[in-house]
């Protein structure tokens, strides 16, 4: 009897506790940003095999032997996806602002740009996957952790409706970790903005494909992420909405090791398909084509 | 032979004799064609005596054979190109229910159907096509998302029914039947649905709402398998041939009764015999309903749907 008083006594302010330190799941927490390769010689993290730079570019920088698929920026993503020659960028000046004045957030947008060259985590514009077009964003987790703030929220929010101006598909690659913290509630607002353009296309009847890369997670994967009309992923993808910390210390459970994978959360019913990068190309020109092709209204009746 | 069934055994024994029959011809060299032209004459009309006098009950043994044609052959069979879609968005991927879209004779369609295993393992894994709430919601949203892009739906159905376990009953199997049929009446795209084998009552229902439905010539479908009924009725399972007699669950009274718009001939002795040229048939009845259903202008297609269905049912008043 007093020991079960305890228990819940202790259970209880366990619970309190955990609410209290519970971290914004919106904001990108602990994953881990994966490296680009970008040496000679660059050692898988999937099975620690050694692997020469024109090999992992031949095998689109996925491994041969395990296929692990190593992170890459927007531009190589463009240059494997796209009919050479067709992408047209769009916004490629815009960049952040910093509206709360926050500590060091200047000079990390500014690190950010130099390391990546690019001037904000996405990349959008439109091009051509076998011919056909489309409006297509990539976003890139190396730009601080490939986190929403106001200007992807921005590029994001204008592709689609460049998606809705020349009535054409979207696809969108999603890397990030979530909303950007030091944008503070304005970065949680890009979730309901974006969502707004969604919703646009969705009644246009504008098809929105979105791509799953490593990682998206936070506020990415609660807005735009997760409500494409088709959702692929590439293989081993982070997916999900708490990170793996903060759900184990919540549940005070060690969770399975493919937790929140792209082959997780297709079992899970979160996933379309789980796609090799490889095949993505493929895959999208497919997609396309049969949204593409003309209906049956001049297929002539033959029988009835 | 694997999957012969009690009252195949004719067929099977005259098959071995001409068999072997013909092996001996070849062996000694001697010349018995003959003999083997009379055999051939006789297999040819115990065949026809004993598939044209078949029972309800032995049409539904038919319609349970392993080597039938799955809903991913028929899919083949009808898309040149076709990508299968997962998830429900919900819980989790019904491995029980398939669905994606693809090209028919160079236009969009979406396609979904129960898929039943073509082994003891696959079968596990498909939970023998019966369809937890998910797959019904997985086919929900592929019906949705085939109303957006205004493509026509295909649906393939052969299921003893929808799972009837505790996880099933938790996610809420009644709902997530009950709300299919309810879009599926409302769905502003053509659909046009195939029994190619069991349509056990609601959990086929549920995929089947549709313009245009088909039934395959041994298919049987019903508001509750025989054996069921049987158990219920009688309170003895076995007396299932008894309830298939009494039921009108094959696919001549289906259309009689109004349910099925048309009946699928099968190839002699089942669709297990020659599946391509079921696979066949069934492709081209989908691409001519197809070509029908698009002519209707989206209204007169809705209001024909509620038609359908409005007059089901037989009554009397005075
Ligand atoms: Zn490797």
């Amino acid at each position: 009897m007093l020991k079960d008083l305890f228990y819940k006594k202790r259970h209880r302010y366990a619970t309190v506790a955990q609410t209290n330190r519970r971290p914004r799941p919106e904001i990108p927490d602990e994953v881990p940003p994966r490296d680009v390769p970008k040496g000679l010689v660059e050692k898988c993290k999937g099975c620690g095999a050694l692997l020469m730079a024109r090999e992992l570019q031949k095998h689109a920088y996925t491994c041969p032997h395990c296929n692990y698929h190593f992170p890459i920026g927007g531009p190589e993503r463009l240059e494997m996806l796209l009919d050479e020659g067709s992408f047209e960028e769009f916004d490629a000046a815009l960049s952040s602002e910093d509206p709360l004045g926050f500590p060091g957030y200047r000079e990390k947008v500014e690190k950010a740009q130099q390391a990546t060259n690019l001037a904000e985590g996405v990349v959008t514009g439109a091009g051509r996957i076998d011919g056909q077009a489309l409006v297509v964003g990539v976003m890139d987790s190396r730009f601080i952790m490939g986190s929403m703030g106001s200007a992807v929220g921005e590029k994001l929010t204008r592709a689609m409706e460049a998606a809705l101006a020349r009535q054409c598909p979207m696809v969108l690659f999603t890397a990030s970790g979530g909303a950007r913290m030091q944008e503070g509630i304005l970065s949680l607002m890009q979730m309901a903005k974006t969502s707004a353009a969604v919703n646009r296309m969705h009644e246009a009847g504008i098809l929105y494909v979105s791509v799953i890369t490593h990682p998206t997670t936070g506020g990415v994967s609660a807005s735009f992420a997760s409500v494409g009309d088709i959702i692929l992923a590439e293989p081993g993808a982070l997916f999900g909405f708490a990170g793996r910390r903060v759900i184990e210390q919540t549940i005070r459970q060690k969770l399975p090791d493919d937790f929140q994978t792209a082959e997780f959360m297709l079992q899970h019913g979160m996933i379309d398909k789980v796609v090799h990068r490889k095949q993505m190309r493929d895959t999208l020109a497919t997609i396309l084509r049969i949204h593409a092709a003309r209906g049956w209204q001049d297929a002539g009746a033959t029988g009835v | 032979m694997p999957g012969q069934l009690e009252f195949e055994r004719p067929i099977e024994e005259l098959t071995k004799k001409l068999d072997e029959v013909r092996a001996f011809m070849r062996q000694h060299g001697i010349d018995l064609s003959q003999e083997v032209a009379r055999l051939e004459a006789e297999l040819e009309q115990v065949r026809a005596r004993v598939y044209g006098e078949l029972t309800p009950w032995q049409r539904v043994q038919i319609a349970r054979q392993p080597g039938r044609p799955t809903t991913l052959d028929y899919i083949r069979g009808l898309c040149s190109e076709f990508i299968e879609l997962h998830g429900d968005r919900n819980f989790r991927d019904d491995p029980a229910v398939i669905g994606g879209i693809g090209l028919a004779d160079g236009r969009p369609v979406t396609v979904i159907g129960t898929q039943k295993g073509r082994d003891t393992k696959e079968n596990v894994y498909r939970n023998f096509g019966m369809a937890h709430p998910e797959g019904y919601r997985k086919a929900l949203r592929l019906m949705k998302q085939a109303e957006k892009f205004g493509r026509p739906v295909v649906l393939f159905i052969d299921t003893a029914g929808a799972y009837p376990g505790m996880s099933a009953e938790e996610r809420g199997q009644s709902e997530a039947i009950a709300r299919n049929l309810l879009e599926m009446a409302g769905l502003r795209v053509p659909t046009v649905s195939f029994v190619t084998g069991e349509g056990g009552s609601g959990g086929a229902l549920g995929l089947g709402l549709t313009d245009r439905i088909y039934v395959l010539e041994y298919a049987w479908y019903s508001v509750i398998a025989p054996e069921s009924a049987a158990a219920i009725l009688w309170k003895d399972s076995t007396q299932g041939p008894r309830a298939a007699e009494l039921m009108r669950i094959g696919a001549r009274d289906l259309v009689e009764l109004g349910v099925a718009d048309g009946m699928i001939r099968e190839p002699v002795g089942g669709a297990q015999k020659n599946p391509q040229e079921m696979v066949a048939r069934v492709a081209e009845q989908a691409l001519s309903a197809l070509r029908e259903l698009a002519q209707k202008p989206l209204e007169q297609l809705l209001a024909e749907r509620y038609d359908k269905y409005r007059q089901m049912g037989i009554y009397s008043e005075s």
